[in-house]
């Protein structure tokens, strides 16, 4: 097989490993601080409880990102050379500041974070939590605005062949940087939540009806309850704004074949890149004129106007109908349970059983969100700049399709184990409920216990 | 050579990533040793043996992130090259710290009857881990030379670091326990100081013939006088070192980190040599430092941040070992 294909799969199957588990670190580590705060404040065990919890999760999260993470640094270089010979400096200080600012601060914080219990007083634990959480959020911060650089770079000019930064503020709030962390962040916010419910659903189905459950059930309900319309707005936004500055790939999500107006909105087809139509086509008519332009006869980018220059329609149409139904999926659920746990006090079994599976929703959504956005950049790494072809790295086909075999194994068996031991930590802790140990947090400054205690 | 920013940034930042490379091999080098040790601890001795590094190994690790990224930010023609023609050690050595990194985490929260399974991946990964740095370490050495002289020299180095990391650990563990798990420590670090000693003496011999550039860089006179140091000192610690395993541990555990530290310094002065056989290349006998650097608008950009940062770092580094210092206790993972 051909090697960009194969190093394009690659560090697909990579990146998309790794988000999964900052996706969950970025929000929980503001989740726990939210469980540290109300203990702080209300001195009620059963906050500590969902804490210690689920910081066994964040921490076993962490280190699967921080694993990932360290292969993609090494990947840019094995995969990609051409990309840092091109814009290296653009996304060397930005990838620069990621590793300074955040990673330290998450890497260093952790331990205090996750053993410091008993080693520091309760309020350098918990700015230890804020550190943490303040640590992940800006790791995101730097990386999306890299990701959105290359989508819509700003700021720079070529000199000689290769990008030279002119204006860092352009480059770093580049057009689509501020929709894309709003939308990833609340992303985030969003699969914790569903997680942090699916588990607590699965400990209330195994008969757990402990206070550490309850306030993990509802904190998760509630977030999510709130976030989701927020995050419907915010994709909105997002949407509009790639279409002012990539129309290419919303002709492509919409599996528009024509420039015009009222284009009607696509729920159903299997678009056809050859004959460039949609087979089997269930539409709203003018509904897509209407959603990105707000009146139907708004003409909508087609890919006629892009012959060579768009991304393959298929896998974005796809990607895309999967992200926006389960985010619809995920209003219905989440204000269900809202509403039974707000007026019954109770949440009834069979919607119990729909929120387990729905811990994963986020990822579902997330993973469905970054393919959307990521192959609807194609054929360009950096969007006008440098094409994908030309950053591909002279390694030989064998020795990728090898590696690539062996990563793919290697992360179906982590999550294999990643999701079983969230299950057996979910069951362990419906078994125990309140009556699970619970570390003592001192309230006195460097306690350190002594030898051999 | 003047001394304007397109010529010092390059410099300096070849210092920093020196200086970050430096750091990750002393301190991620005793968690991998600890790892490496794993196959000759008892059970119980092992959940020490990871609560004597588990706070500290997120940010060890992240000592590698910083070496990497400061090559792929500051010398992107030098990122590419090295690691395409390394392409299938990173695959190895990246698998070892996946393997490693996760196995701590998971090791304490599966089901008790699956713990074994994953002391066992600890310790395979970080084998796996130490293995790969030490063959790209050789190969880098040669020039990326993957002849199969370059794999012959890349194998022994490999073996060597892996000794040198075992024996890291053991002195980690060493300032870090009591009793007998710490007497056993001794043991091991003596061992592991055998080893790691014919394994220099085997690479010192090999260098010269594998690499006639390095050899006329360094018997030449007068480079000759000033470098003598280097080894003599090296060697001078190692021999002192060997005869402290025969008295340790000292009553009320007085020295207990000497071993950890005469390691460091033998570490930092393998690492000065290295340095000076490299220079002023990055990748050897084909980009120079000054070739293979990013725009200085751009090195200047990253040094403002690195020069607010590092020190906070630093800082914070050492209050976290602060916090965990002394004796492990029965810190879990759980």
């Amino acid at each position: 097989m051909d090697p960009l294909i194969l190093s394009r799969m690659q560090f697909g199957a990579n990146i998309s490993f790794n988000i999964l588990f900052p996706t969950i670190t970025i929000a929980l580590g503001w989740v726990l601080l939210f469980f540290k705060l109300r203990y702080n404040a209300t001195n009620d065990s059963a906050w500590m409880r969902a804490y210690f919890t689920w910081v066994k999760v964040f921490a076993l999260s962490f280190a699967m990102g921080v694993v990932s993470g360290v292969t993609m640094s090494f990947q840019f270089g094995t995969n990609w050379p051409g990309y840092m010979e091109k814009v290296g400096n653009i996304a060397g200080p930005l990838l620069a500041y990621e590793i300074l600012t955040a990673f330290f601060l998450e890497a260093a914080f952790l331990g205090i974070m996750l053993f410091g219990f008993r080693r520091v007083s309760n309020r350098i634990h918990t700015l230890a939590t804020v550190l943490v959480a303040g640590g992940t959020t800006l790791s995101a911060f730097w990386i999306i605005a890299l990701n959105s650089w290359m989508q819509t770079p700003a700021g720079f000019e070529i000199r000689d062949g290769v990008a030279h930064a002119v204006d860092w503020w352009a480059i770093v709030f580049n057009p689509s940087m501020p929709y894309r962390l709003v939308h990833m962040l609340l992303a985030s916010g969003l699969t914790v939540s569903f997680l942090i419910a699916g588990l607590s659903a699965l400990r209330y189905l195994y008969g757990d009806r402990s206070e550490s459950m309850w306030k993990a059930l509802r904190t998760g309900v509630f977030t999510a309850a709130i976030l989701i319309p927020i995050q419907i707005f915010a994709g909105d936004q997002h949407g509009l704004n790639t279409l002012e500055h990539q129309p290419q790939k919303i002709a492509a999500m919409e599996a528009n074949w024509n420039t015009g107006p009222n284009v009607p909105l696509v729920l159903f087809a299997l678009p056809d890149e050859a004959a460039k139509e949609n087979r089997f086509e269930i539409a709203i008519p003018d509904g897509a004129s209407l959603v990105l332009r707000h009146r139907t006869s708004g003409v909508v980018p087609g890919l006629n106007d892009y012959p060579g220059n768009h991304p393959p329609v298929f896998p974005i149409f796809w990607s895309f109908r999967i992200m926006v139904g389960t985010g619809l999926l995920m209003l219905a659920v989440s204000w269900s349970a809202a509403f039974f746990l707000k007026r019954r006090h109770s949440l009834p079994r069979p919607l119990a059983m729909l929120m387990v599976p729905m811990a994963l929703s986020g990822w579902l959504a997330t993973l469905a969100g970054w393919y959307t956005t990521e192959i609807g950049r194609q054929p360009w790494l950096v969007t006008g700049v440098l094409k994908t072809a030309d950053a591909v790295g002279p390694v030989a086909g064998s020795h990728v399709a090898l590696t690539l075999a062996i990563y793919l194994i290697l992360y179906v068996l982590l999550l294999i184990a990643y999701l079983g031991v969230l299950v057996h930590l979910a069951l362990k802790a419906a078994k125990d409920g309140d009556s699970s140990p619970l570390p003592g947090v001192m309230n006195a400054a460097l306690s350190q216990p002594a030898a051999g205690e | 050579m003047t001394f304007d920013w397109p010529t010092l940034l390059p410099l300096i930042f070849a210092g920093l990533m020196g200086l970050a490379i430096l750091i990750y091999v002393i301190l991620d080098g005793f968690d991998l040793g600890i790892g490496i040790l794993f196959a000759a601890a008892e059970d119980t001795e092992r959940d020490t043996m990871v609560a004597a590094i588990g706070p500290f190994w997120d940010a060890n690790e992240t000592w590698l992130v910083l070496a990497v990224g400061l090559l792929l930010v500051a010398f992107p023609l030098a990122h590419g090259v090295i690691l395409t023609a390394l392409y299938i050690p990173v695959f190895v050595l990246l698998i070892g710290l996946i393997l490693r990194g996760v196995a701590f985490d998971f090791r304490a929260k599966v089901p008790s009857g699956k713990k074994h399974r994953w002391n066992r991946i600890f310790f395979l990964g970080s084998v796996i881990a130490s293995l790969a740095q030490g063959y790209m370490l050789g190969v880098y050495v040669l020039g990326l030379d993957v002849g199969p002289g370059g794999v012959a020299f890349g194998v022994l180095v490999a073996l060597c670091l892996a000794a040198a990391y075992a024996a890291m650990g053991a002195a980690w563990v060493i300032y870090k326990t009591e009793g007998d798990l710490q007497k056993k420590a001794v043991r091991w670090l003596r061992t592991a100081l055998v080893l790691t000693a014919l394994g220099m003496a085997a690479v010192s011999l090999a260098t010269p013939f594998a690499s006639p550039r390095i050899f006329d860089k360094w018997f030449v006179f007068p480079a000759m006088l000033y470098l003598s140091p280097l080894p003599i000192l090296s060697a001078l610690l190692f021999l002192w070192l060997w005869r402290q395993t025969f008295h340790l541990p000292r009553p009320d555990d007085r020295h207990s980190l000497t071993p950890f530290l005469t390691l460091a310094a033998i570490f930092a002065l393998g690492f000065a040599g290295l340095a000076w056989s490299f220079y002023p290349f990055v990748v050897p006998d084909r980009l120079t430092i000054w070739q293979a650097a990013s725009a200085p608008e751009s090195l200047a950009i990253i040094l403002a941040g690195t020069v607010v940062v590092l020190p906070v770092i630093i800082f914070y580094s050492f209050y976290a070992y602060r916090v965990f210092g002394g004796k492990a206790t029965d810190l879990t993972y759980d």
